[in-house]
């Protein structure tokens, strides 16, 4: 299409000055945005409280989208059962009913008993969670990798929080709002777990690589010790993430440690658990500047 | 007995009789669209790769390249901040990349008044790129050279979506300019 009249503006001297108004307003404004832009990488943490304001309106949204893919499951299986149901006899059909059930929830177990075999039940003495909520979203356009969580400062979630789902861990918290918080994945660049691998203590470093798998750095370098298969769980150095819970699969072997594959793909995870910082009054502790001052009386 | 032409009272947008535009509707609708597609991230999915096509630079470059009058070439700096409070980038980098892509189109605009549609997805599959690297090199994220091929799926859907976000757009249009003020 053709530019309208305006973006013409000959000799006439009000569309002149028009034009260059536009040019230096839109001008400004990349001035402006580079300007925010080199403050939000020098300072991450500058426009938080703005951020976790915004997500915070705009939360029912994805509580919405999350609430009607469930509800649109049970609409089209009530819509199937009643199609069916004037076929069948009621009383068998809710014999039906309950045996699918029934064996949906052994296959389930059945799954689960391996999966928690192979991670050598790792998660048995968790910490009673924080709170329960639905991971309603993530950055899937960016680079970065941020997922929102359901859950915020009002039901007691804080910053350094891990998340977790049953199959593994999925991140910790990175800035919380009332009713939402974002938490940093554990594929973005920026997260680094200590782990270990679960049979015995070769310790390493988890880092994501923003692809969805992540990198496994050995720090005692040597002989990589490592095959694929091999699982890694938190080792607890650190204080943040509670020892134990499983982190990644090595799929790939490489000089220097491994390629990880994600345990729990949040991807698969509906709803996760907050936990508690593991060492948090250690980490407070150390935090506070020392007493080097004794009493002179 | 003569008659009158079939779109001399009615045509796309509703009656010709009676009804005008809404200015509301008329300047609202691309900036409602926009910032609509700028909420993708809360859509349910959780994703471990950069792979959904950035919605709300893909409306921007549709609207701007279709209706060049609609959007104002300070646009970028409120539409930018509204995707950045959602896209996870820090705060800024869509700002600086929705102003300069405005400013660019504008130039693009006065040496080729005249398009077809080829030649706007040509223009956008040159800008997608181009917006989807700048946003990973400002992202933060520390990304080496060999893992920017992780950039590629979304930089080709992103060029494949582009007609269908066109399409969108001009369903949008047809709503935007409705004839839906009463007159008199």
């Amino acid at each position: 299409m053709a530019p309208p009249s305006a973006n013409r503006s000959g000799s006439n001297k009000k569309a002149q000055l028009g034009l260059f108004a536009g040019y230096l307003a839109a001008g400004l404004g990349a001035t402006l945005g580079a300007l925010l832009l080199a403050i939000s990488l020098w300072r991450p943490e500058t426009f938080n409280g703005m951020r976790s304001m915004a997500s915070d309106a705009a939360a029912p949204v994805g509580e919405a989208g999350a609430a009607t893919r469930v509800g649109s499951r049970n609409f089209f299986e009530a819509i199937a059962g009643y199609y069916n149901a004037g076929s069948k006899n009621a009383e068998l059909e809710e014999e039906i009913q309950i045996a699918r059930v029934r064996l949906a929830e052994a296959r389930a177990l059945e799954q689960e008993n391996e999966r928690l075999k192979a991670v050598l039940e790792l998660t048995n003495d968790d910490p009673p969670p924080v709170a329960t909520a639905r991971l309603i979203g993530s950055t899937s356009a960016s680079t970065r990798r941020f997922a929102y969580l359901s859950a915020g400062t009002s039901d007691g979630v804080t910053p350094g929080m891990p998340v977790t789902s049953p199959l593994g861990l999925v991140g910790r918290v990175l800035e919380t709002g009332r009713e939402t918080s974002r938490v940093l994945l554990l594929t973005d660049t920026d997260s680094v777990v200590p782990v270990r691998r679960a049979t015995d203590n070769t310790v390493a470093f988890a880092e994501g690589r923003a692809d969805g798998s992540l990198r496994i750095r050995l720090i005692n370098l040597g002989i990589n010790p490592l095959s694929e298969g091999d699982i890694f769980v938190t080792s607890g150095a650190g204080g943040l993430f509670h020892p134990g819970t499983a982190v990644a699969m090595v799929s790939e072997v490489t000089d220097d440690g491994a390629i990880g594959r994600l345990l729990s793909n949040p991807a698969a995870t509906d709803v996760v658990i907050v936990q508690p910082i593991w060492q948090g009054e250690t980490l407070e502790a150390m935090e506070e500047p020392l007493d080097t001052e004794p009493d002179s009386e | 007995m003569e008659r009158l032409s079939p779109s001399a009272r009615r045509d796309a947008y509703g009656s010709k009789i009676n009804r005008a535009h809404s200015p509301v509707l008329a300047y609202g609708v691309p900036w409602l669209t926009i910032m609509i597609a700028c909420l993708v991230p809360l859509l349910p999915i959780i994703a471990l790769a950069p792979i959904v096509p950035p919605l709300g630079y893909l409306l921007l470059l549709g609207w701007r390249l279709s209706r060049p009058g609609v959007l104002p070439m300070w646009a970028g700096l409120p539409l930018g901040l509204f995707n950045d409070l959602y896209s996870g980038q820090p705060l800024g980098s869509s700002i600086l990349l929705f102003s300069l892509t405005l400013i660019s189109l504008e130039l693009i605009e006065i040496r080729f008044p005249w398009r077809s549609f080829l030649q706007d997805w040509l223009i956008a599959a040159l800008f997608i790129p181009i917006y989807l690297l700048a946003s990973a090199l400002f992202s933060g994220a520390q990304i080496g050279f060999d893992q920017l091929p992780i950039l590629i799926p979304q930089c080709l859907l992103a060029v494949i979506a582009f007609p269908i976000v066109a399409k969108m757009i001009t369903l949008f249009d047809r709503l935007r300019l409705t004839r839906v003020k009463r007159i008199g």
